[in-house]
């Protein structure tokens, strides 16, 4: 094993710079689709008083979802001490932070009144799980941070491990808060479960892990860098473990409401009935999200191939944006049980006559303000690594840590 | 030339004519920010006290098929219908606000079919104020549920959290609001059991002065501490729920035949 040596990001200026100008050109759109909604109103947008959330918070909770996982490689690392991880604890450090900043910033520009933010951060209601996730989140930075400098600085090291432990819990805090957002909500049938707040962590691990893997590919493909197998095998065993985790939630979560009966009806609704929902929950979330990625994962020949993984944390990725649009916006537009037992059959405000759906239809400046967010996390991660020594030179077999594993163990056969 | 002074009559008539003038410009500075506003509505001057519970009892044996004079009531009252549509019509039907929204309901089991308004019901536990993050979603002293428009900011956590789908969002910018009821572009509001009414001892509200008006008498509005009151003697003598009771959200309005 040798030395780990971090190096800037450096390629060809010309390529580099296109890569921010897109990215910041997206922002650009992002920031205009902000200024007409905030300036126009809400009604510009596929929002109404039955679907509240819409397409900006599917953004932004995925992207905040991801953000403290993908903070999970550099756990593994340092708390958890698993030396092959400890050269990707930059990146993973870079990455956590700049997807919550991406996540926040949609959700900010989406508020009716984005100039109050600063309301928000002077007047709390510490009853509400919003407030406590204002802390959780701009906590979540400045731990971040330090902890990047405890890895990158020789005398950050001896704190290191207790800074790196903060941080676990902490994350692990922070996505079950943001899971609470919705499990603390009695009024709505899909939410409502504790189970949501770990089940989001459980999404955490899988989504964060996706990304980080698909710019870790990415970054070190453009430069050239090597990757050895050694490490591929063992990222690719732990996205498809972490698929698994979330797969297993996810089966609890609908199993549970299913055998309860005051859900049968949403679970009808959202397994068969449920239109787009129900294409967005099967399609995308369990056969594209979940089931074809272990698949390729799992596959003795596909897994080996550099594509198929990258097309498996893609899928991944997509399977993520589905599941958020069927438990932010399905289970909003899911009508409220107001009167158990009873049919609505005609309402001034839209109560889900004959158990109808509330009408939602992403428009695009929602749109558009999600991808900003996007691109925010990509571009802060683009400066962080050019400017800053985050990405290891290489991960090649034989600069990477020996699995531990094997460290102790007796050769298997004996020599002769 | 003090004996001069002293002996020298009062012009009393002078010294009036400087005390009345130095009163007026007294007044005429102090008046905008406090004379004016309270000579006009000689409301409350005390603050609001958890002596009363405001609520109503809506009895839906007397709710008629296809009235809605509460509904265009409190639409009058509280500006509501000063909204322009922005959107096309199914989609602006989803946007605009409403306090109040009469609903037609039909027994799974044995076809019965029910009439009442809903609206914010005034929970003594409301969800909303708990969610809100800063604040903006209180409960008055006085059971009255509703929305500080200074602090919202427009996050729409409390109509996540709202079991009964009360509250609205402003989706569009506004102009020509109503003095009594401010109301702006982003922020969330609801029924407020005309609060304005209730600040100027007033004793009823829109909805239920309207339905009264029309002969139903459907809606009954009182102090619900009050033994004494009609709602609350009303509440002894006849069955009552409230709206998804499972939730143990002891709201101030309650139904009567559903």
């Amino acid at each position: 094993m040798k030395r780990v040596v971090y190096r800037e990001w450096r390629i060809a200026p010309e390529r580099y710079w296109s890569l921010l100008g897109f990215l910041a050109a997206l922002i650009g759109v992002a920031a205009l689709s902000f200024g007409y909604m905030e300036h126009e109103g809400h009604w510009v947008s596929g929002m109404n008083n039955s679907v509240v959330w819409g397409m900006p918070h599917v953004f932004a909770v995925f992207l905040i979802v991801a953000a403290s996982g993908a903070l999970n490689i550099a756990s593994i690392g340092s708390v958890f001490k698993k030396p092959i991880y400890k050269p990707l604890g930059r990146l993973s450090g870079l990455l956590a932070v700049a997807m919550l900043m991406g996540g926040l910033l949609v959700l900010v520009m989406d508020l009716g009144r984005p100039e109050r933010l600063i309301v928000a951060m002077t007047s709390y209601n510490f009853s509400s799980i919003f407030a406590w996730n204002i802390f959780l989140y701009t906590g979540f930075m400045v731990i971040v941070i330090a902890y990047l400098w405890s890895m990158a600085d020789r005398k950050g090291g001896p704190f290191n491990y207790s800074i790196g432990l903060f941080a676990l819990v902490w994350r692990l805090a922070l996505t079950t808060g943001t899971g609470s957002i919705f499990g603390f909500l009695v009024a709505r049938q899909a939410y409502d479960a504790a189970i949501l707040g770990p089940m989001f962590v459980a999404l955490s691990f899988a989504y964060g892990l996706a990304v980080f893997m698909l710019v870790l590919l990415f970054s070190f493909d453009e430069e050239g860098r090597p990757i050895g197998p050694r490490l591929m095998r063992r990222l690719r065993n732990l996205l498809a473990l972490f698929i698994g985790v979330a797969l297993y939630f996810t089966l609890v979560y609908h199993l549970t409401n299913l055998y309860i009966a005051e859900n049968d009806s949403l679970e009808h609704w959202l397994l068969l009935s449920g239109g787009i929902y129900t294409f967005l929950f099967w399609v995308g979330w369990i056969l594209a999200g979940s089931l074809i990625p272990m698949w390729i994962l799992y596959h003795p020949v596909l897994s080996q191939q550099r594509d198929w993984i990258i097309g498996a944390c893609a899928l991944v990725i997509v399977g993520g944006f589905a599941a958020m649009y069927v438990i932010i916006i399905g289970s909003q537009a899911f009508p409220m049980a107001l009167f158990p037992g009873h049919t609505i059959i005609e309402s001034g405000f839209a109560d889900g006559v004959n158990g109808a759906a509330a009408a939602y239809w992403p428009t695009i400046p929602e749109i558009l303000l999600g991808l900003g967010g996007v691109a925010m996390a990509l571009l802060i991660t683009a400066v962080g690594v050019r400017v800053l020594q985050f990405l290891p030179e290489s991960l090649a077999d034989d600069v990477v840590a020996p699995d531990e594993e094997t460290l102790d163990a007796p050769p298997f056969a004996k020599p002769a | 030339m003090n004996e001069d002074k002293t002996t020298t009559p009062v012009d009393s008539g002078r010294r009036g004519f400087l005390g009345t003038a130095a009163g007026v410009s007294a007044a005429a500075l102090v008046a905008p920010g406090v004379f004016l506003h309270s000579v006009a509505a000689a409301p409350r001057t005390e603050a609001v006290t958890d002596a009363v519970r405001w609520g109503l009892l809506i009895d839906t044996a007397k709710c008629a098929d296809g009235c809605s004079a509460c509904v265009s009531a409190c639409e009058r009252e509280n500006g509501l219908d000063l909204q322009e549509p922005h959107s096309a019509t199914s989609k602006w039907e989803q946007q605009q606000a409403a306090w109040i929204r009469k609903v037609k309901l039909q027994d799974n089991q044995t076809g019965r079919i029910t009439n009442l308004p809903m609206m914010c019901q005034h929970c003594e536990d409301p969800p909303c104020v708990d969610v809100c993050p800063t604040g903006a979603s209180f409960k008055r002293a006085d059971g009255i549920v509703m929305v500080d428009r200074h602090l919202c900011i427009g996050c729409r956590y409390c109509m996540m959290a709202c079991p009964y789908k009360a509250r609205s969002f402003i989706h569009q910018p506004l102009t020509g609001q109503l003095t009594a009821v401010p109301r702006g572009k982003g922020c969330v509001e609801s029924c407020n059991l005309c609060v304005h009414r209730r600040d100027n001892g007033e004793d009823s509200t829109a909805c239920v002065d309207a339905c009264a008006a029309e002969g139903h008498g459907a809606i009954l509005f009182g102090d619900l501490k009050d033994p004494n009151s009609a709602i609350s003697q009303r509440l002894r003598e006849i069955p009552s729920r409230q709206i998804r009771e499972d939730l143990v959200l002891n709201t101030g309005v309650r139904y009567a035949g559903v």
